[in-house]
């Protein structure tokens, strides 16, 4: 699994962080989305996918 | 040929009218009737729901929107509604992008977390106090309302002893009978409190949110004004009302009560539940169409106003299985309570922490809360634009 993050369009809801805290974190500066990795590990793949899901914005999509 | 005219009108106070929900039958998207006689659409079905609220040709800008209830239409008929400089949630990109990024990274989930400890104490300081006072008392009052007001008013460095006229100022514009004199003056007080100031926090800044945001000056006085009146509306009205109308479905729910209260693990997603349950955002959101757009085999015309049923939408049988059951231990991450697309809840992790730390903090303190009244004689606010309870009688 591969995950694409595009900051341009967060809008720093913070889903990913709450749902995903090992994969996605928020900026200091803006809040937009950090890709803490961009292939994470299988157990947290479920995780993953639910927060690439949950993203308001479309700012996140699987590779 | 007539079409249906939204049903507001609730059989039982925690669900939302049979009318609506019984229209999932006939599919996720529905021709009706607004209050200005615009015909429009009403979205039922979650999948339809997410859709239309993340679809990039649908606008919230309130000129294009057609009024739900005839309230707003005597806004509407004055050729705008008035809409202040700043308030970006009734905004298209990219006018509502430069603010929403000004603001994300104060609210973003590491943020919240920070703020905890004081949450905590805040919520032990309110129930010292009822405790001192013992019952029963109002829990809106008493433990609801001061929460939220004063955890935003702390963030934002708004002076919480000031809260008495612009609480009473926001009560009358979310108020759906208000004429629309009134809501314009409740709405020109609140501006003009915030106006005042931020020009103090330009004299003396401290540390808070909207003095950043002067010291930032991305931003001028009128823009700071509009920002400021949102976050304080929003922070106040949202979690004061999912605290009362949550407590309230705990109260007559008790072995759900109980799995709150006795289970630390089953907090976090208690308040998910509760939000997807309670959905107190009960009338719209409404878009409005900039270009053609199909959604679920529908053809929404350019111009044509959408209304949105979050209460039904949180009960999807398709998304949420058994959806108007009350269960605090269902997975209920995905509800769209907060909204969905650019617009969603900027506070939302904020509001979250609230809940996550009252509700426990309550229930744990007074494991003999109950209603002191019958669940019949509690007023519940359908006639307000956020849904709730305007009083709580709990004794203990």
């Amino acid at each position: 699994m591969k995950i694409k993050a595009d900051t341009s369009v967060c809008i720093g809801a913070g889903m990913c962080a709450l749902t995903a805290p090992e994969v996605f974190d928020q900026s200091e500066e803006d809040g937009t989305v950090v890709l803490l990795q961009e292939s994470p590990p299988e157990d947290l793949e479920e995780a993953s996918r639910r927060a690439v899901t949950l993203c308001p914005s479309g700012a996140l999509s699987l590779e | 040929m007539s079409h249906l005219s939204l049903p507001i009108t609730r059989q039982r106070p925690l669900d939302p009218p049979d009318e609506v929900s019984g229209l999932r039958q006939q599919g996720a998207m529905h021709r009706m009737t607004f209050a200005d006689g615009h015909l429009g659409w009403l979205v039922t079905g979650y999948a339809a729901a997410r859709a239309v609220l993340a679809h990039p040709h649908f606008s919230n800008r309130p000129d294009r929107l057609h009024p739900l209830v005839p309230n707003r239409m005597e806004l509407a008929k004055r050729g705008k509604t008035p809409v202040p400089r700043g308030f970006f949630l009734r905004m298209d990109p990219p006018g509502h992008t430069r603010y929403r990024k000004l603001l994300t990274g104060q609210f973003t989930v590491r943020r919240m977390k920070m703020l905890e400890p004081r949450i905590a104490e805040i919520a032990d300081a309110c129930l010292d106090e009822m405790e001192a006072a013992g019952g029963p008392l109002d829990l809106v009052e008493s433990f609801a309302l001061p929460i939220p007001s004063l955890v935003i008013c702390e963030l934002l460095g708004v002076p919480y002893e000031d809260r008495a006229q612009f609480q009473a100022d926001s009560e009358i514009l979310l108020n759906l009978e208000t004429e629309a004199e009134k809501a314009l003056a409740a709405m020109g007080r609140i501006s003009a409190y915030l106006y005042e100031l931020i020009q103090r926090k330009r004299e003396e800044p401290a540390d808070d949110l909207l003095s950043g945001l002067v010291e930032g000056g991305e931003l001028d006085d009128e823009e700071l004004t509009g920002v400021a009146f949102l976050l304080l509306v929003a922070g106040h009205e949202t979690t004061a009302n999912m605290l009362g109308l949550g407590t309230y479905a705990l109260l007559i729910n008790p072995d759900q009560l109980a799995a709150m209260r006795d289970d630390p693990s089953v907090a976090e997603n208690g308040v998910e539940e509760l939000l997807r349950y309670l959905t107190i955002i009960h009338l719209g959101p409404l878009r409005s169409a900039l270009e053609d757009v199909e959604i679920e085999g529908k053809l929404i015309k350019a111009g044509e106003t959408v209304a949105v049923h979050l209460p039904v939408a949180n009960r999807d049988p398709e998304r949420f299985p058994d959806g108007d059951r009350l269960d605090v231990a269902r997975p209920a991450g995905g509800h769209l309570t907060f909204g969905h697309g650019i617009h969603q809840c900027l506070g939302q992790q904020l509001a979250r922490a609230e809940m996550r730390i009252a509700f426990p903090a309550l229930l744990r303190r007074l494991p003999g809360l109950r209603l002191a009244v019958s669940p019949e004689e509690v007023p519940m606010r359908s006639d307000m634009s956020i849904y709730g309870v305007h009083r709580l009688p709990v004794t203990w």
